[in-house]
């Protein structure tokens, strides 16, 4: 029986860290993810859990030290945020190259500058490439069920990689709202413990762990690793699927809402996606064909599947929540466009770079995207493909 | 679904008032949304945070921008803050002052509808012998809404009171007291 409770996002996550009790937690403090160790404090002290709780220097070093946890056979996690994702850069590659399984919170917040502690996906985007796996959710409850399938995921023999669980920093890291808790026997139980078949501090096999890639070895490892992506697709369904039976609620690589027979689409990550069904419930009362996808899972990145689910749309809006820089738009658009460029035919795509820095985005904005959508759907003119939404001028 | 708008000043625990009135409608079955919308943090300075309050999960997590209530912490923000701004003429704005509402309506710009005081401040020290706002506020805006009944409302605080004060039982009281007073004392115009 699941219990219903309230809280916020980070209360969210540090419960389900504290129901799995993990051997470390290597942390460094940053807004708006400094809840998440506050509370894991407290159940250390408390005595909820036996975790080595570690309070380290910065950033470069909480990964670091989580690193030489999972390298001893270790389950180790942290969180952070923004410029503390940014300082953790070098070791977010490191964590993949070697395999090992860390899970990090990320409460998803604006890289500088100007500076600004509000929420866009600047921070964890810039880390797309670094060889974690990313999963990105709406609300609380999202937050809540991927962190119980992160560590399944990560430390699956045929993945064996890292994993950022992130949240919107502020609207879901701060926001207290409903949510369905799963009770601690039944999580620890479907989340299992961690025995890696090999790791440094085995006595029967012990394992060298970081040497130097020589050329003759490093681009084996680096396919070896592009393989264990690959392989997370089918891992990520198959925990989901369990957890489905598990806890009853239903999981993907994103989510599509009224796509059935949709005309025009948004394609985009988090809170907005659920502020963006209240509008396709409207224009739906109205008789205008209008869906959503919700990306769930970002790394690795569903394109085949993105691109099906598109396939059938006359226009697509892609909402990109980080710049990016590349001066025809963020990365979502990037990805989803090259999903879709083998497509017979392709829906007309545009993207829209908004809500940086914690501007917010309205029922009303998304309704502003879909009447742009319809216009490029009945006239097929697709106009400016690359704009921004929501600043003043 | 209703929807609450805050204004206080930072240190002044709006954001902690906003909380417990998502507290108290969860504890009466309701799918709650309680979040402060963050700038640079500093004492004193405007802040606002927000309620939804429904019988299904709310998707929307935008800021409200057409409140059906709109209560104000600190009454010197109705010289510096447009607080009517989109206040829905059929909800209501209830004010921590000590005057009569008729007196802070020319101050409203031209808001048609219930405009409610409470003197927050005189309640929290008679009471609780300190200038704490957020009980007394949380009590006027449920009593001026009726968006939770009296009694379930009483119950359900008592509950949480003992629960949060379990190592200071002599403070429940006083905060009961507080909420009952200031159920009753919402002036109204």
């Amino acid at each position: 029986m699941s219990i219903r409770e309230r809280m916020s996002g980070n209360e969210a996550i540090a419960t389900a860290m504290r129901q799995i009790n993990p051997d470390v937690f290597a942390m460094f403090p940053i807004t708006p993810s400094t809840e998440i160790p506050q509370y894991f404090a407290q159940y250390v002290a408390d005595g909820r859990v036996d975790t080595e709780f570690i309070c380290v220097e910065s950033e470069h070093s909480s990964l670091s030290a989580c690193l030489g946890a999972e390298a001893a056979g270790c389950r180790a996690v942290t969180a952070t945020s923004s410029a503390g994702l940014s300082y953790m850069n070098e070791v977010l590659y490191v964590a993949g190259s070697l395999r090992l399984p860390v899970v990090l919170a990320v409460a998803c917040r604006a890289l500088t500058g100007p500076i600004n502690i509000n929420h866009d996906y600047s921070d964890s985007l810039a880390a797309r490439d670094s060889g974690f796996i990313q999963l990105y959710a709406e609300n609380n409850q999202e937050v809540y069920d991927n962190y119980l399938m992160a560590h399944r995921i990560a430390e699956h023999p045929d993945v064996r990689l890292p994993l950022m669980v992130c949240e919107d920093g502020f609207i879901t890291s701060h926001a207290i709202e409903n949510i369905e808790l799963e009770e601690d026997a039944l999580v620890r139980a479907f989340v299992g413990q961690y025995r890696p078949e090999n790791y440094l501090l085995k006595k029967e096999n012990p394992l060298a762990v970081g040497p130097y890639g020589v050329s003759a070895y490093y681009m084996e490892a680096r396919v070896a690793q592009a393989q264990a992506m690959k392989n997370a697709k089918r891992v990520i369904l198959e925990v989901a699927a369990d957890f489905e039976a598990h806890f009853g609620r239903s999981y993907s690589f994103f989510e599509s809402y009224r796509m059935e027979d949709a005309e025009i689409a948004m394609v985009l990550m988090g809170s907005s996606a659920g502020t963006a069904k209240a509008c396709v419930d409207e224009l739906r009362e109205s008789g205008v064909k209008a869906g959503l996808i919700k990306l769930r899972v970002f790394r690795p990145f569903p394109g085949e599947e993105l691109a099906e689910a598109l396939k059938s749309c006359k226009a697509v809006a892609v909402l990109d929540k980080s710049e990016g820089f590349s001066a025809m738009g963020g990365p979502l658009f990037a990805e989803t466009a090259s999903a879709c460029i083998n497509l017979d035919k392709r829906p007309k795509m545009i993207e829209i770079v908004y809500g940086l820095g914690g501007r917010d985005f309205t029922v009303d904005a998304a309704r502003s995207v879909y009447e742009r959508l319809e216009r490029i759907a009945s006239t097929g003119e697709i106009g400016e493909v690359y704009t921004h939404m929501g600043q003043r001028e | 679904m209703i929807e609450v708008r805050w204004h206080g000043r930072g240190g002044q625990g709006a954001k902690t008032a906003s909380q417990l009135l998502a507290d108290a409608a969860f504890q009466s079955g309701k799918f709650v949304q309680s979040f402060p919308e963050y700038g640079p943090e500093r004492s004193g300075a405007p802040i606002t945070a927000y309620n939804r309050i429904s019988d299904t999960r709310c998707p929307v997590h935008s800021n409200i921008y057409d409140p059906d209530y709109v209560v104000v912490v600190d009454e010197t923000l109705l010289e510096s803050v447009d607080v009517t701004a989109g206040l829905k003429a059929e909800g209501a704005i209830i004010i921590n002052s000590a005057k009569d509402p008729a007196e802070l309506k020319p101050l409203l710009k031209g808001y048609t509808g219930r405009v409610c005081t409470i003197d927050a401040r005189r309640i929290s020290i008679d009471c609780l012998g300190a200038y704490f706002p957020n009980t007394p506020m949380l009590a006027a805006v449920v009593a001026a809404s009726g968006m939770i009944d009296r009694t379930t409302f009483l119950e359900e605080m008592e509950d949480s009171y003992r629960h949060k004060f379990a190592r200071k039982p002599q403070v429940i009281e006083g905060n009961l007291k507080c909420l009952r007073i200031a159920m009753d004392e919402v002036k109204e115009a």
